[in-house]
């Protein structure tokens, strides 16, 4: 027997990895054009909404809270279970979309674009990217969600709920360094 | 060969080497003409010999792209080619437009072309690679759809496995971006914007699937590994070509009037790109190491671990040299440019159709792989042309740095006619290499002529 494989389908990990790299970049970039110009990022930092951010937060975390449930359940045989459990965490996904779409869209009414400066550049496209791969992970989530509920996976062969459990937790991941680091910190 | 209409590939891609070997005269024409400004002036001025070089090369790459569909499309579907009928007379429709244009290239000046091509009515010429009359363009889409309708019924109504949707994919996508040819805005900025959208999202984006499709063909066939890994490959690898190639048609955007944040974006997505040519070759490699059977064809093998090595290097690593806005603000439209055009276009692009050819080809021709002279031959034409399209890269690259500077990034910038004489030496060695690549193709042409040789034959022999 073999040690512990990674869980989930190996080409996700490599999918993960890349992923990671792409938003590791834009982070670093971030941190590189932050340096030169610190107190334009500080300033305008000031004019995001904290409090939506920090909301959505706890929203992604849960949400991975509960797809962590639903490996759990799985596990133990209960696909209808497991089905919930990432039904909830979809919705979740959904609660996050809507805070930030009224987020763009309070900026879009400020009149802010890509092109007001290079904060607000960074802000719209990093937020935007991970926008993105917040409804990629939703419609993931989805697929399992109706393939566990018709019985496709079982306590022995789950390897796609633990595919979509780990793409939905990078998504969570990013968000979890994305928000500190765009949002508060100075 | 499992299916008789595989054999319309045959013509295309006879056609296809026949353009590549008029490809690479201009090409050695025009390198002449870099150190010798009026060789062959003024029956061939630089301008049209150029035109001549790159439109043949993706007239000739795309009869290499259909071959290979033709070839494979059927075999994958399980079933016979929807219409060889129409294989055939889109066939002999884009040979004779293709020849009827670049004759009209050579033969009258290119304003009385456009005259004569009605350009008026629709005006699309003039960009640079979609020099094109109108009427041909036309004739493009034309094949292309015609191409796609045989291509993709057959799919459709067979077996489809993931290598034959991906190319449809590929195919797809280099048809519809084609069209932006025909947008011909007059705000230059947004005409550069536009042009982009065929140049860039082709060869780093649609075509990279096609190549991706191909090679995973050839792979299943030669080194007989489940397709299920095969295909989990191609997966990953179309999905990082997919993030990092569309929005790092940034990296065009830097200079041409577009707001500033394409220089993030594109520098930052574009820096990605090599990710997924870096997977293919080391798909590449995994896969012919975990071979299960011995393909008699060993020239394929070389061909196909050749083009993942060489796309990396030509598209990724040249590719990444002057990606970054910072340095593409001293290096575009330099020689380091034509560097990077020439080994990415090569080792992506010429390679891989030269794969599937290596391939099918014997099979076309009865054999389940040629003769082994003929493939010691073979091999030798892949090291020539490889290895002198390597040092091309170099001395284009070398000309490229001394070019940017001399004339750019320096406090004394020097003249651009000055700094060309200045680097004469480096399109000297250039010129020297093309001719070995010329002697390289040679004797691929003549591959195809010799027969015998004794085969070391192990493991089965069957074609599948």
């Amino acid at each position: 027997m073999k040690k512990q494989d990674l869980p989930g389908d190996f080409a996700i990990w490599i999918f993960i990895f890349a992923e990671l790299l792409v938003f590791g970049i834009f982070f670093l970039a971030y941190a590189f054009a932050r340096a030169a110009n610190v107190e334009l990022f500080n300033e305008y930092q000031q004019h995001l909404d904290r409090e939506s951010g920090a909301i959505n937060t706890v929203v992604l975390i849960t949400s991975s809270f509960f797809v962590v449930l639903a490996v759990n359940a799985i596990r133990h045989n209960a696909a209808q279970l497991c089905a919930r459990w990432i039904g909830l965490a979809v919705l979740l996904g959904g609660v996050f979309v809507y805070l930030k779409l009224l987020e763009f869209g309070s900026k879009y009414a400020d009149g802010i674009t890509l092109s007001t400066n290079t904060f607000y550049m960074f802000y719209l496209s990093l937020t935007f990217f991970h926008f993105m791969h917040v409804l990629m992970g939703m419609v993931i989530l989805t697929v399992v969600a109706v393939k566990a509920w018709q019985g496709a996976y079982s306590a022995e062969t789950h390897t796609g709920v633990e595919t979509g459990a780990s793409y939905w937790h990078m998504v969570d991941l990013v968000w979890i360094v994305l928000f500190p680091l765009v949002y508060v910190m100075h | 060969m499992k299916y008789q209409s595989q054999a319309v590939a045959k013509p295309y891609f006879i056609a296809a080497i026949g353009l590549f070997v008029g490809q690479i005269l201009f090409g050695l024409i025009l390198g002449m003409q870099y150190v010798w400004g009026d060789f062959m002036f003024p029956e061939i001025p630089f301008n049209v010999a150029r035109m001549v070089h790159t439109n043949l090369l993706i007239v000739w790459l795309l009869f290499g792209f259909m071959g290979a569909a033709y070839y494979l499309v059927p075999e994958e579907a399980e079933r016979e080619l929807q219409s060889p009928f129409l294989a055939w007379a889109l066939f002999w429709i884009f040979l004779i437009a293709g020849a009827l244009t670049v004759l009209g290239y050579l033969l009258v000046p290119y304003a009385q072309l456009a005259d004569i091509t009605m350009n008026d009515l629709l005006p699309t010429m003039g960009r640079e690679f979609l020099e094109q009359p109108t009427i041909t363009k036309v004739g493009i889409v034309i094949v292309a759809l015609g191409f796609l309708y045989n291509i993709g019924v057959t799919i459709l109504a067979g077996r489809k496995t993931v290598v034959s949707l991906v190319l449809l994919t590929g195919l797809v996508g280099l048809a519809v971006f084609f069209l932006f040819a025909f947008y011909n805005p007059t705000n230059v900025v947004d005409d550069k914007y536009y042009w982009w959208w065929v140049v860039h999202l082709w060869v780093e984006g649609v075509w990279e699937l096609i190549m991706g499709a191909i090679l995973a063909y050839v792979l299943i066939k030669v080194t007989g590994v489940d397709r299920e890994v095969i295909e989990k490959w191609l997966y990953v690898i179309i999905a990082m070509t997919l993030i990092t190639g569309i929005i790092g048609t940034g990296h065009h955007y830097y200079w041409i009037g577009t707001p500033d944040y394409w220089q993030w974006w594109g520098s930052i997505f574009s820096a990605m790109e090599p990710i997924p040519f870096f997977m293919m070759t080391v798909f590449a490699f995994n896969m012919v190491n975990r071979r299960r059977r011995e393909h008699p064809n060993k020239a394929t093998v070389l061909w196909a671990l050749g083009t993942a090595v060489m796309a990396f290097l030509g598209a990724g690593v040249w590719g990444f040299l002057h990606t970054l806005a910072p340095i593409n603000y001293y290096t575009h439209g330099s020689q380091v440019t034509a560097a990077h055009g020439h080994m990415a276009f090569y080792g992506a692009y010429v390679m891989i159709v030269l794969t599937i050819i290596s391939y099918a080809m014997p099979i076309l021709r009865g054999q389940e792989a040629s003769d082994p002279r003929s493939q010691v031959l073979e091999m030798w034409s892949f090291w020539l042309m490889t290895v002198s399209m390597v040092f091309i890269t170099l001395f284009l690259t070398g000309a490229g740095v001394l070019q940017v500077w001399l004339q750019r990034y320096t406090e004394d910038p020097q003249p651009f006619m000055v700094v060309q004489e200045k680097i004469e030496m480096f399109y000297w060695l250039r010129e020297l290499a093309g001719a070995v690549f010329l002697i390289g193709l040679i004797v691929y042409v003549i591959s195809f002529f010799v027969k015998g040789g004794e085969r070391v034959t192990i493991g089965s022999s069957d074609t599948a």
